[in-house]
């Protein structure tokens, strides 16, 4: 800053600020190995779902029309084999992707949002307010998921909107009692003392010192919950509470089933859609751990 | 009344209305673990005239906190009131706001005082935004405020993060973001416990250096009676929740009434007191205060029976010195202090 | 002999890649039963030193030089000798140690871990009444060994700590910090009671705190570090009240003389920021903070030079100033 005699605007601070943490951040995270390995993983996937109108004809997935023979297995015209009506598994797999990405994220974003809102607020106030807040929380947490988000399904109408709104009900407790527990941990530190004694009001602390300092438990807790919506998506798909209009790996994998897949031995109808679920899921764990080790400022410590 | 001898505000201190006040205050909470109250503040009157720099003394966990806290409103008096200029302090979330823009904390704890995400400018600028918004001067006002706190050039610890920053530097940054809202009175818990010896003179100099610019009033909470010497006005020595004795510096420190005072004085390391009179134990409970003399199971001049002579030894474990009023002069809580100095200068207290 | 002798002790840690050197070359004496204070600002290498002295560094840590204790060099020790000599010939008394007895397990157990480790003669029974018979020492009831951490006071937990490190019976205490976070009345009875053990067992002593008023009272010695170097040694009480660094002056004047006039509204420290212990330039480490500087201070490296009687001080100012030159 030698030489510059003009005053930066607090705005440009606060965007060279953030310049500043974002690439520490990113130095921290290639320390990880996992982590980058996950980020690729990731990166491919998600190209796959956007570009999945590029490779996929619309014709292809048609079930009526299939442009194969049923139950080929594995061959250069159709790389992971046929299902049932001849559609090739490559296209299921990939177009299976976007829903399955989709309703993950979106599933993730409403019980994230849901719980951390829930989680600092009854961290924050610790009277009665928070009390009742706890115990719904608490009332959501021991209801079994499954159960719940079968319920939710059957109830509402069977479209992946749905599914989304069952897994984000049914995801958020778990998130606000550690952003609950983690705000606890914040309110208790002299800094929020030192805000309130400023005039800092109810909104100020939460806004500007707790939700900060929550952050990188909340992303990294993003990340993780991102691979168990994947999963839960596929549950319900599997259990054919899924759109039935749509693809995704989920209603693959239950189609499979009611074919009768398991029993004659076609293993390949079975295993792409279960492969693409395991390895998007690993790859958001691989992430949000490689995500936690880099905010945790004990590792910051060595700078 | 004494007169008071030295003091950097003579005469208009005393009578002009004290800044901040605390008048009867006490603060109760419930005993940990259940039962009982725990009278960690008991009766207290204290006042800070305007550019007076007063400081509370005591032991650990006689309830020097609390009574700060309470002053700036962070807890509420179960008895008694605060005033700040003659007024008493209001509750409601709109008073409280805007009486914390005139009178500020320095916390305890210069490390964790301050939001390890916050950047040293956000944290300076943290009570500007909570009171004004944000100014079209914030960054001229920040910056006035660190070089204000001895943090020069200002513009190179903008960016930097608390965890950057020494012990002595953090220290300076809290009481810039203190400074930046132009308060009346500052409240610092402690500024320079947790600072090597070296930088302590630096912060403490620069406390005095405020007073001389700016007119601002402080109370300082340690337990160092060396700060006291260093840069206060008066003097007043808290025990078990309650001030036992009061006045100013030079004669609290170097012509000590209270058994406790003298104690204390007494085992400063280089103290030239033949023999350090160290009480035994930790002080006592909060939950369990003592009757009659709060400070009598510990007093060494009852145990010495010099109290017995002056015949009121009977009184120190019956009957309670009450709290000391809040008056300019010296006084002290002690029923031993009351006869034996009142012979040399009759009417005293 | 000298019950401790560093020579030429060196420590550097390796921190991001790169080296830090946190102690430079200190050559420290303590004879059987003398007591030593090292004072220092924070960050200039004083519990390294004492770390190294028992060779608990940890492995990022490089060690350069020699320390001798009771003749025996600790660094090229064997492993099994050093478990013995680190209760019996010498313990530690941890800087901030106070927060870190085991929360779960009574102090009196604590206590009489180390016996029955070090000690095959002892039975739990004996062990534990041995813990019984430390507390004691240390102003403790016996009582207190069958309390938890958590229900003791700063003051108390801190007289375990030393009860702790009397265990085994060692001839030198390395006394980290054992005051600071304490308030005066406690740290007046610990002080009083490392003096009465010190002195009541010919146990000798090193004690280490920023506080040169704390160390002048409990130390017949006192040395002074600056940047990981001592930068004056002498009698306590003179280098306390005199000294001839202005490093170690600067430091004794922060703590004021209630009474004196001369510091009554005068708070005195010293300006500047504590030295990057990465970074040193040529010349004297202090001169960027000195007060009294000369031209000279910019390319002399001060070595320790004689300062008067049995003293010693590390600045060109102690010295006639042809010799320099
Ligand atoms: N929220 C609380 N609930 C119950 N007891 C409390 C609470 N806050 C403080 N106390 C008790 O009140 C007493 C006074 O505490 P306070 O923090 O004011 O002491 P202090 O004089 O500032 O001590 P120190 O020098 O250690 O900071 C202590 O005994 C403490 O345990
Ligand atoms: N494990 C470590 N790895 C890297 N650097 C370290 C390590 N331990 C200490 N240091 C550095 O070595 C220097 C000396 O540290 P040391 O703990 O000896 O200081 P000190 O004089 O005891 O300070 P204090 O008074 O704060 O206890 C410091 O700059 C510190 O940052
Ligand atoms: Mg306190
Ligand atoms: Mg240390």
């Amino acid at each position: 800053m030698s030489g510059t005699p003009a005053r930066p605007s607090p705005r440009a601070l606060a965007r060279q600020r953030r310049r500043l943490a974002l690439s520490g951040f990113w130095r921290r995270y290639r320390r990880h190995r996992a982590g980058l390995l996950g980020l690729a993983g990731l990166v491919l996937f998600v190209l796959l779902a956007l570009a999945a109108p590029l490779l996929v004809a619309p014709g292809d997935l048609s079930v009526t029309r299939a442009p194969h023979d049923a139950y080929q297995p594995p061959a250069p015209a159709h790389p992971l084999g046929t299902d049932n009506f001849g559609r090739s598994l490559l296209d299921l797999v990939v177009w299976g992707s976007r829903v399955s990405l989709t309703v993950g994220f979106l599933a993730t974003l409403v019980s994230v949002g849901l719980g951390t809102l829930v989680g600092i607020t009854a961290g924050h106030y610790r009277g009665v307010a928070g009390a009742v807040l706890m115990r719904v929380t608490d009332w959501f947490l021991v209801l079994p998921t499954l159960v719940l988000a079968v319920a939710l399904a059957t109830v509402l109408s069977r479209s992946t909107l749905t599914i989304v709104i069952a897994i984000g009900i049914t995801a958020w407790p778990t998130t606000a009692r550690l952003v609950r527990a983690q705000t606890l941990a914040v309110e208790a530190r002299p800094y929020i003392e030192r805000s309130r004694a400023l005039g800092g009001g109810h909104t100020h602390i939460m806004l500007r010192h707790v939700l900060p300092n929550v952050l990188p438990l909340v992303l990294a807790q993003t990340t993780l919950l991102v691979a168990s919506s994947i999963i839960a998506e596929s549950t319900l798909a599997f259990l054919g509470l899924g759109d039935p209009g749509t693809v995704s790996w989920g209603g693959t994998l239950q189609d499979a089933r009611r074919a009768g897949a398991v029993s004659s031995g076609v293993w390949w109808y079975l295993l792409p859609p279960g492969a693409a679920i395991a390895l998007v899921a690993l790859s958001f764990t691989l992430c949000g751990r490689a995500v936690e080790g880099a905010l945790d400022p004990r590792s910051r410590e060595g700078r | 009344m004494t007169t008071r001898t030295g003091s950097a505000v003579d005469g208009p201190a005393a009578t002009a209305p004290a800044v901040l006040a605390a008048r009867g205050v006490s603060v109760r909470f419930a005993a940990r673990g259940g039962g009982g109250v725990v009278r960690a503040v008991d009766d207290v009157d204290l006042r800070v005239g305007p550019g007076e720099i007063v400081a509370l003394v005591g032991e650990s966990g006689c309830g020097k906190s609390t009574l700060a806290r309470t002053l700036l409103g962070l807890e509420r008096p179960s008895g008694g009131s605060v005033l700040f200029k003659g007024e008493p302090l209001g509750y409601r979330a709109r008073e409280l706001k805007a009486y914390r823009r005139r009178v500020q904390l320095v916390p305890q704890d210069p490390g964790g005082s301050l939001d390890p995400r916050h950047s040293v400018y956000e944290a300076v600028a943290e009570g500007l935004r909570v009171h004004h918004g944000t100014l079209p001067d914030e960054a001229v006002r920040v910056e006035r405020a660190l070089s204000r706190a001895g943090l020069r050039p200002p513009e190179r610890f903008f960016l930097r993060y608390p965890h950057e920053l020494s012990g002595g530097q953090r220290q300076r940054v809290v009481i810039a973001g203190a400074l930046v809202l132009e308060p009346e009175a500052v409240v610092a818990d402690e500024p320079v416990a947790s600072l090597d010896a070296s930088v302590r003179g630096e912060i403490l100099a620069l406390l005095l250096r405020l007073r001389a610019e700016l007119g601002l009033s402080a109370l300082v909470v340690t337990h160092d009676l060396g700060l006291a010497w260093n840069i206060a006005d008066r003097v007043a020595v808290m025990y078990l929740g309650r001030v036992v004795e009061a006045g100013p510096v030079e004669e609290v420190l170097t012509a000590p009434r209270h058994p406790y005072t003298r104690a204390l004085l007494s085992v400063l390391p280089d103290a030239s007191a033949a023999t350090p009179t160290i009480l035994t134990g930790e002080p006592p409970d909060p939950a369990r205060v003592p009757p009659g003399c709060r400070f009598h199971p510990r007093c060494p001049v009852l145990a010495s029976g010099a109290a017995a002579e002056a015949g009121v030894a009977h009184r120190c474990g019956a009957e309670d010195p009450g709290p000391l009023p809040e008056a300019p002069g010296h006084g002290a809580a002690c029923h031993y202090a009351a006869v034996t100095a009142e012979r040399p200068e009759a009417g005293n207290r | 002999m000298n019950h401790l002798e560093t020579r030429g002790l060196t420590v550097a840690y390796r921190a991001g890649g790169r080296e830090v050197p946190a102690v430079r070359g200190v050559d420290l004496a303590i004879p059987p039963g003398g007591t030593l204070g090292l004072a220092g600002e924070s960050g200039c290498g004083k519990s390294t030193v004492a770390l190294a002295v028992l060779r608990l560094l940890p492995a990022t840590a490089r060690v350069g030089g020699s320390v001798l204790l009771a003749g025996e060099d600790v660094l090229t020790m064997a492993w099994g000798r050093l478990r013995a000599v680190r209760w019996a010939g010498a313990s530690i008394v941890f800087q901030g140690a106070m927060h870190s007895l085991n929360a779960v397990r009574r102090v009196g157990d604590q206590i009489a871990e180390p016996v029955l480790l070090h000690e095959s003669a002892e039975t739990p029974a004996s062990a534990a009444r041995r813990a019984a018979d430390l507390l004691e020492r240390v102003g403790l009831p016996p009582r207190t060994a069958a309390a938890y951490p958590h229900e003791l006071s700063g003051g108390q937990r801190q007289r375990v700590m030393i009860a702790m490190a009397l265990a085994c019976g060692p001839r030198l205490v390395i006394a980290d910090e054992p005051t600071t976070a304490l308030d005066v009345m406690v740290q007046a009875q610990i002080l009083r009671l490392l003096k009465d053990l010190v002195a009541r067992n010919g146990i000798a002593m090193m004690m280490i705190s920023h506080d040169l008023s704390v160390l002048a009272d409990a130390c017949d010695r006192l040395a002074v570090m600056y940047a990981g170097r001592i930068v004056e040694e002498g009698p306590a009480r003179q280098v306390f009240a005199d000294a001839r660094h202005p490093y170690a002056a600067a430091l004794g004047a922060a703590f004021p003389v209630v009474g004196d006039p001369a510091s009554r509204y005068a708070p005195r420290g010293l300006a500047g920021d504590p030295p990057d212990p990465a970074g040193s330039g040529t010349g004297c480490s202090f001169r960027p903070r000195c007060a009294v500087a000369e031209d000279r201070c910019a390319y002399v490296d001060p070595a320790l030079w004689r300062a008067g009687p049995d003293r010693s001080a590390a600045c060109v100012r102690v010295l006639p100033s042809e010799e320099v030159l």
